[in-house]
């Protein structure tokens, strides 16, 4: 279930985290507001009363379902929602320091030879940005998994849920422990350490 | 504002600009709408459900307390974090493996286990092991697990701070005789204290986004679940979640603001190395500070 709720918010959270970006610096200056006021708002609130608001605001008295039939999938859909729409934000901004990276004159020589800024950006500095970022997408993407565990707040089966569960009704509180921890060593450590690998083999040599 | 990534707008560009902004407001307003309509219709825009803010009763009854119990728990598990820290920061860097080791795992492990896993689990081991009182035990618990995981994220936060120091420094000092523990303790730490600064104030911001976990799921009883007492009592769910964000999002704004401010007074002042760490040279370059355990798993500073 974790695993579900990682792989799931890390696409959608890419996707909208990307766009994000590109309406950070982008030259219509309405899009730029929108996007700066999104990443500061979205920052500073916690990601427990994203989730919680998600259950209870929007489900509970909007009634959205996002077209799931039964309790259980609606909160892991009301989850994802959340967590993309939180990271993304982290997203934005680790995409928006790699375009900061890329030399001047690649924009410079792309604006030269006649590329409109979509051009500019899609072909020329996102390519290049993305693969200096790989590090800190990494990191971002280690920080999602640990906070899918905010979904058992809202009733999600992952595995903090599980564990809560588990630690009251058995009695070896520090064996359950120690073995969830060593799950999320063993899930986190190992992406920390290939995308740190890929990071350096891609990154642009300048 | 100019940007390397487009032209400065001709006539053509402007009228085009002007275009996508009138179709990107015409969806903001979409949207805004359509939220407005929602919650008419739901009869969540009436006066009396938002009134409460208002109130005196309501602040001093649910918010502030809540507020406070926050702040208290980020306040004490940053004060009892902080020494720990630079106790495991500095340890990790130290000559000796036996102790530069079991520190980096202790360090790493701790970095790469959910918060919310370390809370629960204080709980529970408190509840068997301890004598701690029901009603402290949520409080426990709550700087239990924040201590324990921002003692490994600001462990990074020092050690990185002390490798972003001059190498002159820690040579100099050598040449006119110190030893390694008094170059350290009067030479390196007082220096890279004011370089960590502002990447320590970025991580109190997540110290107190993380306090709301142990509101939610251990029932400590700080602002989020204020909340919940608040809406129970006038029956303004939406609301109330309005308000505490908003809250939340002025707290954590002063705080990233303070930070930056902080970052700007350091890099221009003349005194000092000018080395200044910030959360993204903690975040961007873990090869650079990437010690004797490689790049580790990434504490994803500031999530």
């Amino acid at each position: 279930m974790t695993v579900k709720l990682t792989a799931l918010s890390a696409v959608g959270s890419l996707v909208w985290g990307t766009l994000l970006a590109g309406m950070r610096v982008s030259p219509v200056p309405l899009m730029r507001g929108f996007g700066t006021a999104y990443v500061n708002i979205v920052r500073n609130i916690p990601l427990t009363v994203i989730i919680v608001f998600n259950s209870l605001g929007l489900a509970d008295i909007f009634g959205v379902t996002l077209g799931a039939s039964d309790f259980k999938i609606q909160g892991f859909r009301l989850a994802v929602l959340g967590f993309i729409a939180y990271t993304s934000a982290f997203v934005c901004e680790a995409l928006r320091s790699g375009v900061n990276t890329v030399p001047l004159g690649q924009a410079e020589a792309a604006r030269a030879i006649g590329l409109s800024f979509s051009q500019t950006l899609r072909l020329i500095v996102l390519p290049q940005a993305f693969r200096s970022v790989i590090g800190p997408l990494a990191n971002v993407l280690i920080a999602l998994t640990k906070n899918t565990t905010v979904a058992a707040a809202i009733g999600v089966a992952e595995a903090a849920a599980l564990m809560k569960t588990m630690i009251e009704n058995e009695a070896q509180t520090l064996l359950i422990g120690a073995v969830f921890a060593f799950g999320f060593v063993v899930l986190t450590l190992p992406t920390g350490l290939i995308l740190g690998w890929l990071g350096k083999r891609l990154a642009v040599k300048r | 504002m100019t940007s390397v990534l487009y032209d400065a707008p001709g006539p053509r560009a402007k009228r085009r600009n002007v275009l996508l902004s009138v179709v990107f407001v015409a969806l903001l307003a979409l949207l805004v709408w359509w939220i407005w309509q929602t919650m008419d219709d739901k009869g969540q825009l009436k006066w009396a459900l938002w009134q409460p803010f208002t109130t005196s009763e309501a602040w001093t009854t649910y918010l502030l307390p809540g507020l406070g119990n926050t702040l208290k728990a980020a306040a004490l598990s940053m004060i009892i974090a902080l020494p720990l820290g630079a106790f495991f920061g500095i340890s990790r860097m130290s000559d000796h493996r036996w102790v530069r080791v079991p520190a980096g795992v202790v360090v790493e492990f701790f970095r790469s286990i959910p918060v919310l896993l370390l809370m629960l689990f204080a709980n529970e081991f408190y509840s068997r092991y301890t004598n701690v009182t029901t009603d402290d035990r949520p409080l426990y618990a709550v700087v239990t697990g924040l201590v324990l995981y921002n003692a490994s994220v600001l462990a990074e936060i020092v050690r990185a701070g002390i490798l972003a120091l001059p190498k002159g420094q820690t040579e100099a000092a050598y040449a006119i005789g110190l030893r390694k523990g008094q170059t350290m303790t009067s030479i390196l730490l007082p220096q890279a204290v004011t370089a960590m600064l502002p990447a320590i104030v970025s991580q109190l911001v997540v110290v107190v986004k993380d306090t709301a976990l142990g509101g939610v799921m251990i029932g400590y009883a700080e602002l989020l679940s204020a909340r919940s007492t608040f809406a129970a009592n006038y029956a303004n769910v939406i609301q109330s979640f309005i308000g505490v964000a908003i809250i939340f999002i002025v707290v954590n704004f002063l705080l990233t603001s303070f930070a930056s401010w902080l970052e700007g007074r350091l890099r221009r002042s003349k005194r000092g190395t000018g080395a200044v760490l910030t959360e993204d040279t903690v975040e961007v370059n873990p090869a650079a500070v990437g010690g004797t355990f490689g790049t580790g798993a990434g504490a994803g500073t500031g999530i």
